[in-house]
């Protein structure tokens, strides 16, 4: 042998070694194996069964939140310029229109929005002499979207956790258009999910005007003089959680718009047995030390009137505010201790700065999955056999050396998928069955070259040179033929494609490796070995 | 061993064939495709999709009455029967996407589930469905009732029997645990089981797959596949335009007059003929998948993609020969050089696409009902796509360069002189 030879042969070995080590580690025993295996090939949804959800963050209405804050803004920074146009009101999610401006005034009020409202663009309104439509650049529409996507997938993430999985997944899913993957492995009940994603856990403590609620909507304008006080608005109570004053009936509290206090400004939030009421529970929260700032003299000024408690929209309880609160509060109501613990889970996640809405469930059970591996395996295992049966019976030696190849392929194959993490799934199975196909073409192809030298008279040293030369442009050929068009399933595909793609192209590249390096070191080492005269056995 | 030795078969005179077989194909697919469309799974379409399997045959009738009275009568419930196993006891119940978007989906599923429950159930439906129960929550589940008395160091134990059991109704019984007691064969005690009773219900079916499909993601999902597929096209057709070009190797743009177009598909001619046969394939392909009312779901496209490699490959292993020949073969005619490369391509040709072929009829028959019709467009993708590289890739070039070329042996001296020369 010689020396190139033998660092040839040595080269081969470490990276079955590295492969070997990739797929069982290094066992001690045979369940240490198994137990390895299963650790390090990830096995997909479908093979293992889970639910996988794909939802859509509602981006627009964070950029509509935005909108709204800077109207407020708007609104003040003008009045204090002495800036007074007619009406300043909300176009659109992204637009702001400033309605019948003095035009003395315009200079003015250009300066502001330039100088406070670097975001928005302004241009006169259409069909108005003198308004003007402020509009959200498309940079910073882009940048809340980010935004709001960034906080989904940490809320949404912060949720699944608390489910107990093992390795959840929650990430960005397809290009821009807000949408999030959930895939969480073993869970086969996607409405307790759904459940947990998608509640609500916005907190607002606010002032209650006129310190009383009202048995419905109409009655409450009635008592305000059909108008709602300016910065206020109309909150339903909770018929479940809130004590009304009339058992069973509708309440509606008038509210202050601003909420001294938000769910976000929150430190920490535990359910608790309720001392007042025996049997029930409540939420203690502690606040951040900024937001304790605010609620000391807000309570302090406020004591004796009423405060809510609002939880997604429905005023949970009204108290009377009995002294000043600092930085701990109780939210005390008719909660049970699963609605407590949710609750508190719910604070402590925080709210989802935007609704959602489920594009696509699917769920596998646990046996589906267990049938699909075996059939998948089954299949895979006969697939192998007949074919290495065959390039034995067919090319006899020669044959050997390709069923080495093939099978060293499966296993960097394998070994692949466990150290870039990637998972198998029934379409990476698919590919595997392809990757054999594709092995056994290159092999074919080199041996019927090899044979068409021998028949041309060569010797087999030269034969086995020349067969493997000539086969290799066309190998080439074949296999980055097949490998660009698997990078633009692996690329612009989703889901079981992109599973599909990704075995397959690892498949490939350990294909020329094994059915061109592997399979001609062990040729030449064949080729040394035989005496001079004899016939190469293909 | 070897099956063929020397072949001299005159594949480019049978050209006439060919393009009667491949017209036949394709106006038999396309009849399909227009009368009866093609047929999209859910994947594309969008909707609601249950997947039922039952401990014996399914109670079809009474399925179908069970969603009558839930108002879903007009839902399709499909029977799964596997080439392997004729007794799946599947069945698949469908319910198309409405228009009245996402929330209708999910209130889909939910009445199909009350529709088997109302029907089918036995247990009580205030207790969780033992069928769909995860190892990890069947053992916290039992640590926490604790049967068997072991107390905290129960856990080891009672994953360890979580694991038993559900593999015991996953892979013994298929999933469908009709009736707790069944469990004692796994080596539940009859404590366990009576423990099992307080929580978990068992019934006559399982469900054991859900799929549901906005019509937003559906559409979304088609004109993804169609763009990938073009992408994939392009990317080959310009690294086969590339290694081949065609105006060089054919030395075509000899001939006086030429359109600019022309030179440009002389340059390309090997490409752009390798995917209009790759294109013929996934066209019959696609005819066939109507004529046969298989369905088209998102791992079918990855099925055809693959076929689309495959035909590729086949077709460039032809085509490297053909450029090999044309610089040893001096003075024979184009036509019969890539009759020469065919032939001498040939018993790998049958032998790779009869292996291959092998491989995808055992994914056929024994992949069971998910890779199905993946399966199916690769067991006839490889035939037609074998088929296609000397049926329609080689023809074509060989048409080209007669048209181009006035003549075919002049191109074949044409492109031999320059070998000579350089």
């Amino acid at each position: 042998m010689t020396s190139n030879l033998k660092w040839k042969a040595v080269s081969i070995l470490i990276v079955v070694l590295i492969s070997v080590y990739g797929i069982i580690g290094a066992p001690t025993s045979w369940t240490a194996v198994k137990q390895n295996f299963a650790d390090r090939i990830k096995l997909g949804l479908d093979l293992q069964g889970g639910t996988h959800l794909i939802l859509q963050v509602q981006t627009q209405e964070a950029v509509g939140l935005e909108t709204d804050q800077v109207l407020d803004h708007l609104k003040s920074d003008l009045s204090d310029k002495g800036i007074h146009p007619d009406n300043i009101s909300k176009l659109s999610d992204t637009q702001i229109l400033v309605h019948n401006l003095p035009t003395d005034q315009a200079g003015a009020f250009r300066d502001v929005v330039s100088e406070n409202f670097t975001d928005w663009d302004v241009a006169p309104a259409p069909n108005e002499a003198s308004g003007y439509v402020l509009t959200m650049r498309p940079s910073s529409i882009a940048a809340i979207d980010q935004q709001t996507m960034d906080q989904s997938v940490e809320t949404i993430n912060r949720r699944i956790d608390a489910l107990g999985l093992t390795e959840p997944t929650v990430a960005p899913y397809g290009r821009g258009d807000n949408e999030i993957i959930v895939e969480l492995p073993g869970e086969s009940d996607p409405n307790h999910a759904k459940d947990v994603i998608q509640a609500g856990g916005q907190l607002e403590l606010t002032k209650v005007e006129g310190d009383q609620s009202y048995p419905s909507e109409a009655q409450a304008l009635a008592a305000l003089g059909g108008v709602l006080p300016a910065g206020s608005e109309l909150v339903p109570g909770d018929s479940g959680t809130s004590n009304p004053t009339q058992p069973g009936g509708e309440s509606w509290y008038v509210v202050d718009r601003v909420p001294v206090v938000t769910g976000r400004d929150l430190r920490h939030a535990t359910a608790e047995p309720s001392t007042e009421n025996p049997g029930f529970f409540e939420v203690a929260f502690t606040l951040s030390t900024d937001a304790a700032r605010r609620f000391g003299p807000f309570t302090e000024q406020n004591v004796g009137h009423q405060m809510a408690t609002i939880l997604d929209h429905k005023v949970i309880i009204a108290a009377t505010i009995e002294n000043r609160i600092e930085d701990s509060g109780r939210i005390t109501g008719q909660f049970g201790e699963q609605r407590a613990n949710d609750l508190a889970l719910e604070l402590n996640a925080g709210a989802l700065p935007a609704s959602i809405k489920y594009l696509e469930e699917r769920t596998v059970g646990p046996s589906l999955g267990a049938d699909s591996i075996r059939h998948g395996v089954q299949a895979s295992l006969v697939s192998l056999i007949v074919v290495l049966l065959f390039m034995v019976m067919y090319y006899r030696l020669s044959g050997v050396n390709a069923v080495v190849a093939l099978l060293l392929n499966l296993v960097i194959l394998l070994a692949a998928l466990g150290y870039f993490g990637a998972v198998l799934t029934l379409p990476g199975i698919a590919g595997v069955i392809l990757t054999i196909g594709m092995g056994v073409d290159s092999n074919v192809l080199i041996f019927e070259r090899i044979r068409e030298e021998l028949r041309a008279a060569k010797a087999p040293v030269s034969a086995v040179d020349l067969g493997f030369k000539r086969a290799f442009l066309t190998i080439i050929d074949t296999h980055v033929t097949t490998v660009v068009s698997a990078l633009f399933l692996g690329v612009f595909g989703t889901g079981p494609v992109r599973g599909f793609a990704v075995t397959l192209i690892i498949g490939l590249l350990a294909n020329l490796f094994t059915s061109v390096y592997v399979s001609r070191v062990i040729f030449d080492w064949h080729l040394a070995k035989m005496p001079r005269q004899a016939e190469l056995s293909i | 061993m070897e099956f063929f030795k020397q072949v001299d078969i005159d594949w480019m005179g049978k050209t006439k064939y060919f393009v009667a077989l491949s017209l036949s194909l394709l106006i038999i697919g396309g009849i399909a495709w227009a009368r009866k469309g093609l047929y999209y799974g859910i994947d594309f379409k969008g909707g609601t999709l249950v997947s039922v399997r039952f401990a014996g045959p399914p109670p079809i009738d009474k399925i179908r009455q069970g969603l009558t009275q839930q108002g879903l009568g007009d839902s399709e419930i499909q029977q799964i029967s596997d080439i392997g196993d004729a007794n799946t006891n599947e069945v698949v119940i469908g319910l198309q996407e409405n228009g009245q978007g996402e929330e209708a989906l999910d209130a889909g599923k939910t009445t199909i589930l009350n529709a088997l429950h109302s029907t089918l159930g036995t247990g009580d439906p205030s207790k969780q469905d033992f069928n769909s129960v995860s190892v990890a929550a069947l053992a916290d589940q039992l640590t926490r009732k604790d049967p068997l008395s072991l107390g905290t160091t129960g856990v080891d134990k009672y994953t360890q029997l979580a694991k038993q059991l559900t593999d015991y109704r996953d892979h013994d019984l298929r999933g469908v645990v009709s009736d707790l007691g069944q469990l004692q064969s796994a080596g539940a005690s009859p404590a366990v089981i009576s423990a099992l009773r307080d929580t978990y219900s068992a019934s006559d079916y399982a469900v054991i797959n859900v799929e549901i499909v906005g019509p937003k993601v559906g559409a979304q999902l088609r004109k993804q596949a169609i763009v990938v597929t073009l992408y994939a096209l392009g990317g080959m057709l310009i690294y086969i335009a590339l290694r081949f070009s065609g105006g060089g190797l054919l030395h075509l743009s000899a001939g006086s007059g030429s359109f600019f177009l022309w030179k440009w598909v002389d340059f390309v001619i090997f490409g752009a003929a390798a995917v209009l046969a790759v294109f013929h394939d996934v066209l019959i392909t696609l005819g066939l998948f109507s004529l046969l009312h298989f369905e088209i779901s998102l791992t079918v496209i990855a099925a055809l993609l693959t076929l689309v490699g495959y035909s590729m490959n086949d077709t460039i292993v032809i085509f490297d020969r053909i450029r090999e020949n044309l610089r040893l073969m001096r003075r024979e005619t184009f036509a019969s050089i890539v009759n020469r490369s065919i032939n001498q391509t040939l018993s790998r040709t049958i032998l790779t696409s009869g292996l291959t072929f092998l491989t995808v009829l055992v994914l056929f028959l024994m992949g069971g009902q998910v890779l199905r019709s993946f399966s199916f467009a690769l067991v006839v993708g490889i035939m037609v796509g074998t088929y296609s590289s000397f049926g329609i890739a080689a023809p074509l070039v060989v048409a080209w360069s007669h048209w181009r070329g006035q003549g075919a042996s002049q191109t074949g001296t044409a492109a031999g002189d320059k070998s000579r020369r350089s």
